[in-house]
Formats: structure tokens, sequence, C-alpha cells
């Protein structure tokens, strides 16, 4: 459904995306993880023909883009990072509108405003004000949005960012009925366990490159030690440098905390039965530390 | 899947329409007040400058200071409708409400945005336009059909000047940027053009430099039309509004396309 070979864009003199690779076969929801500044969302502006790459090749739905992009847009639905509904206009004038924009007749579209309104939840908000919606509605109505071509390809750029806990989870509920129905899914995230939840295959990006690339289980028994103790309180770092390297394969100091990276616990947990003034929380491996293992522990602004 | 054959619309590249379309939609929710603004604004002027100003001025070539007024504002209403509308309505939604963006996530090109607002922000001037006209007959300074023939020619102004504030919008970082073109350009323009007062009377440096302008060219086409006078040179005028237009919209796609799609 999605290829990309080699893709290469800068900015300015800047390369962002440096030889970016990976296909989506139909179906698939693929995740493309990285902080921020990794290329993510250029890599899908390139994707739907927004932005003219520098090399490389890429195909959507069959067709080539840049060239055919209007063609292939006509099958995919975007969900952008930031919110472009039309503020002039009522929920369901929003979904009739972008419509339109589609070719699709007024008429067709109004038949269709009930089952997008049913699907984000918004079934009572038909001839609401987009003033008076919360910023989860906003999200679930722009999924909705997307969805007016009935498309087979869905682009999400973090499409949870900013929701609350309660938000977020019908936000996924919604996606994953959307793969359930056959679609293919691209979204960028920021959150690991959104990823791990959702997606079949991520790709991990940071500074234009795709660094890591594999089902999220996968990546975590292949990337990365199965167990983490956390360990935070007095003198840690004391700890982190001279005691834990001895019962763990690998310690990061995050902050206050140490992560110790370890095949087995128990005789970690042991040695800190002793000391009272440090805590510790034992669990296993996640994609959140594969991705900090990956792209450093660096802040990026 | 959705039938999305292609309509009439888009076999023949009119897809600039659907922006046409949505513009019309929100515009209809608030006609009142943006009948108000586009519409009562100059037809007050008209009244005011016309009677009161009027009473003091002697006829200009024989006709009462309202009849050589109303031309003129007939252009001046024009102008004013493509100019706040491709300036400040478009810039909303270029760079506040993003719905440029928005549109461009369908299967629509910048080159259709563009011209979508370009076609509107004129739609809106005629409608100016033709009102200053209804006032002209109501006030018996136009007679007969001839008048209406200046519908085509404010279409004209329009899409020059929304050409040229297309531009401007492409180029804004804040509605501030506006107020140079505004009081660099518009302004000065209003004064130089005839619009309130015929060329003759600048010095002869600044009529020639109006020559260049697009509203001298529009306050002649229209008062000559609207009056049934002589107009000293139709083709060139309509050249240099057309040249204005189609340059406008040109350079606007070029500039949005850098600064959308980067």
């Amino acid at each position: 459904m999605l290829q990309v070979r080699g893709l290469r864009k800068s900015y300015s003199g800047t390369e962002v995306v440096c030889g970016v690779s990976f296909s989506v076969a139909a179906g698939q929801c693929y995740g493309l993880l990285g902080p921020n500044g990794a290329g993510k969302t250029t890599t899908l502006k390139c994707c739907l023909g927004l932005t003219a790459h520098d090399a490389g090749s890429i195909e959507l739905a069959g067709l080539s883009i840049p060239d055919a992009a209007r063609m292939a847009r006509k099958r995919a639905g975007v969900c952008p990072q930031f919110d472009n509904l039309d503020p002039d206009f009522t929920v369901a004038e929003n979904l009739v509108v972008y419509g339109r924009y589609f070719g699709i007749a007024r008429r067709a579209m109004l038949e269709r405003v009930p089952r997008l309104l049913e699907f984000a939840g918004l079934e009572d908000k038909a001839k609401a004000a987009l003033s008076t919606l919360s910023g989860g509605m906003k999200r679930r109505l722009t999924l909705a949005r997307a969805l007016v071509n009935d498309p087979q390809i869905i682009f999400l750029d973090e499409p949870t960012t900013g929701l609350d806990p309660q938000a977020r989870h019908l936000i996924w509920d919604r996606l994953k009925g959307l793969r359930a129905s056959g679609r293919t899914l691209i979204l960028t995230t920021h959150f690991m366990d959104e990823a791990e939840r959702l997606c079949d295959r991520v790709g991990i990006m940071d500074h234009g490159k795709l660094i890591a690339e594999d089902a999220p289980r996968s990546l975590i028994d292949t990337q990365i030690e199965p167990q983490v103790v956390e360990v935070y309180g007095d003198d840690v770092r004391g700890f982190a440098a001279d005691i834990a390297p001895r019962f763990a394969e690998r310690v990061e100091m995050t902050g206050e905390t140490a992560f110790c990276y370890c095949r087995d616990p128990a005789p970690l947990l042991e040695a800190l039965q002793s000391r009272a003034a440090l805590r510790a929380l034992s669990r296993a491996a996640n994609l959140e530390d594969v991705f900090i293992k990956l792209t450093g522990h660096d802040i990026r602004d | 899947m959705i039938s999305v054959t292609s309509s009439p619309i888009e076999r023949f590249g009119l897809r600039f329409l659907y922006v046409v379309g949505r513009n019309f939609l929100v515009w209809r929710k608030l006609m009142f007040a943006s009948m108000v603004g586009n519409m009562a604004d100059p037809m007050i002027y008209l009244v005011g400058l016309g009677f009161g100003l009027g009473a003091f001025m002697p006829p200009i070539s024989g006709m009462r200071y309202i009849n050589f007024l109303a031309g003129g504002m007939l252009c001046y209403s024009a102008m004013n409708s493509a100019t706040f509308e491709s300036l400040y309505s478009a810039f909303s939604r270029l760079k506040i409400q993003r719905t440029w963006e928005g549109i461009l996530h369908a299967p629509m090109t910048v080159a259709d945005v563009v011209i979508g607002e370009w076609v509107w922000a004129a739609l809106k001037s005629t409608l100016s336009g033709g009102a200053m006209l209804v006032a002209m007959y109501l006030l018996g300074i136009a007679h007969g059909w001839r008048p209406l023939t200046v519908m085509p020619v404010v279409l004209l102004i329009g899409l020059a000047f929304s050409g040229l504030g297309l531009i401007m919008t492409a180029l804004a970082k804040s509605y501030e940027f506006f107020v140079f073109y505004f009081t660099l350009l518009i302004t000065p323009m209003m004064f130089v053009s005839g619009v309130f007062y015929p060329r003759a009377a600048l010095p002869r440096a600044v009529q020639v430099a109006a020559s260049f302008l697009p509203l001298a060219h529009g306050a002649d086409l229209a008062r000559g039309l609207t009056l049934g006078l002589p107009i000293a040179h139709p083709v060139l005028a309509v050249m240099v509004l057309l040249t204005y237009a189609t340059a406008g919209v040109l350079v606007a796609i070029a500039l949005i396309k850098r600064r959308l799609l980067n």
C-alpha cells in the first residue's frame, strides 16, 4: 500500500530525511516513532506529495508520488497534528464541505454524515458550533473527516498528543476499529504505549534515519534485556556506579533514576534489600526502553 | 468504496469552485454584517461627500460633483472589497485557521486554493460594485441599460486587487504587515487615481505615475461606462487591469506554494 525507498529531503541545506526506506502492506498499522525533529512529519508530508522530495521514490496506493499525488490523495485520509477543522462551520458542515473537496456530491455526503458522526461519537453534536467541542471531540471529528472519502489508507500525525487519558483510549478504540475493517494506518507518535498497542510494525527514526524496524514485540525481544529495575532515592548515583553494574548488564542514569537492564532481576533486588534509602520498581522491558536505548537519553528540543 | 468518479468540475479543472463554494457557505451565515461593511459604507461616503462636499464644488466637466464621485466610488468600493477579503480573510484561512492546509490534504492543489480565493474576492467586489450601481440608479445618476456594462469591469477590478492582495497575504507574517500595504499603497493610490477629483488637478509627474496604477484605469472605465462618457484609453485600461489580475494571481500561487509546500 505504501513503499518508500531511499527518501531524502533537505530544507535550506540541512538534510532532515536522509535515505529512509520502508514499506507498509495493505491492512497493516505502521508506526513511525522518533524524538522531536527526527523527520517523521516531513516523511509523512513527502508520502502525501505535500512537499517534493529530493531523492528516492514513493509509491502510495499503487501511484507514484508526487506525480500522481492528487489521485493518490483521493484514496487517502489525513488526520493532521494540528487542528485545522473549519471554525466557520458546524460539526456536520465540516464533514459535508470537506467531502466536496474530494468531489463527493453534497447529497451523497449528507447521507454519509450520520455514520461518520456515530463513528466520532458526536451523534448529538451535528449542529454544534466548533467552539463548543472539547479537544477530544475535535480530534474525533478530525478523524471522522479523514474518512469522508472512505480511504484505503489513513495517515495520522500524532493522533493523541494533547488529549487526556480517557480521550486517548477512545481514539485508540476507533483506530483499532479502522484496522479491523482492513484499512492501512500510518501513524507517528511519541507515545510508546500507543505504538505497542496499535502497530503491527514500528520504525524508529532519529536524525532523519530509520535506525530500527520490526514488530514492537520483536524489537523488545531483540534490542534489549528483558527486565528493568528502576532505582531512585538518596545516593542513587553511587549505587548506580558501584553496585548495580555487578548485577545488571547495563545501567543508565536518567535524571535521578537508575535504569538497570538485566536478564534476572532477583540478585539486584536482593542487593537492594539492605538499602532503605533506595526504592526500586521491577518490571518487564517495554518499547520505551528500546526507544531510549536507540535514541539516547538527551533531551531534544 | 464510495464512488469518487470525476465530475464535470474535475474534468475541466474547475476544482477551485469548491473553494469558492466553501467561502460562499461561510459568507451566507454572516451575510448581513458583511453586506453592511461592503455596501453601506461606500454608499454613505457617496451620499455624504457627494451632497455635502458637492454643495461647495463647481461642476466637473459639466457634471454635478456627486455624479463624478459616483463613478470613482464604485471602483473604490470594488477595490476595497477585494482587498479586505484577499488580505484579512484569506490570511486567517492561511495562518490562523489553517483552512488551506486542511484543503491541501484533500485532492486539491495550491493553485486550486489560490484561484478559488482570487475568484471569490472578485465576486465580493462585484457585489459591492453592483450595490453602488443600484445606488446610482436610485439617486438618478445612472440611466438606462448602458451603465450595466460596467459589471464585467468591476469583476476585473476585483481580480486585479485580489491578485495583489493575495501576494501580500503570501508574504505576511501577521495582520500588522497589511498596514504597510494600506498606508503605502492603497491609500496614496486612492488619492492619485481620480476617485475623488480629476487627475488633471495633480502635478504632471504624479499623473504619469498614476497611469501605471490599476485604480486609475478602473476609475476611468467605471466612470465612463456608468455615466455614458467617452473613455480616453479603454483598451489600455482593460490591458492594465488584466495584467495586474493575471500577474497577481500567478505570483501569489508561486509564493504560497513556497510557503505551504516546504
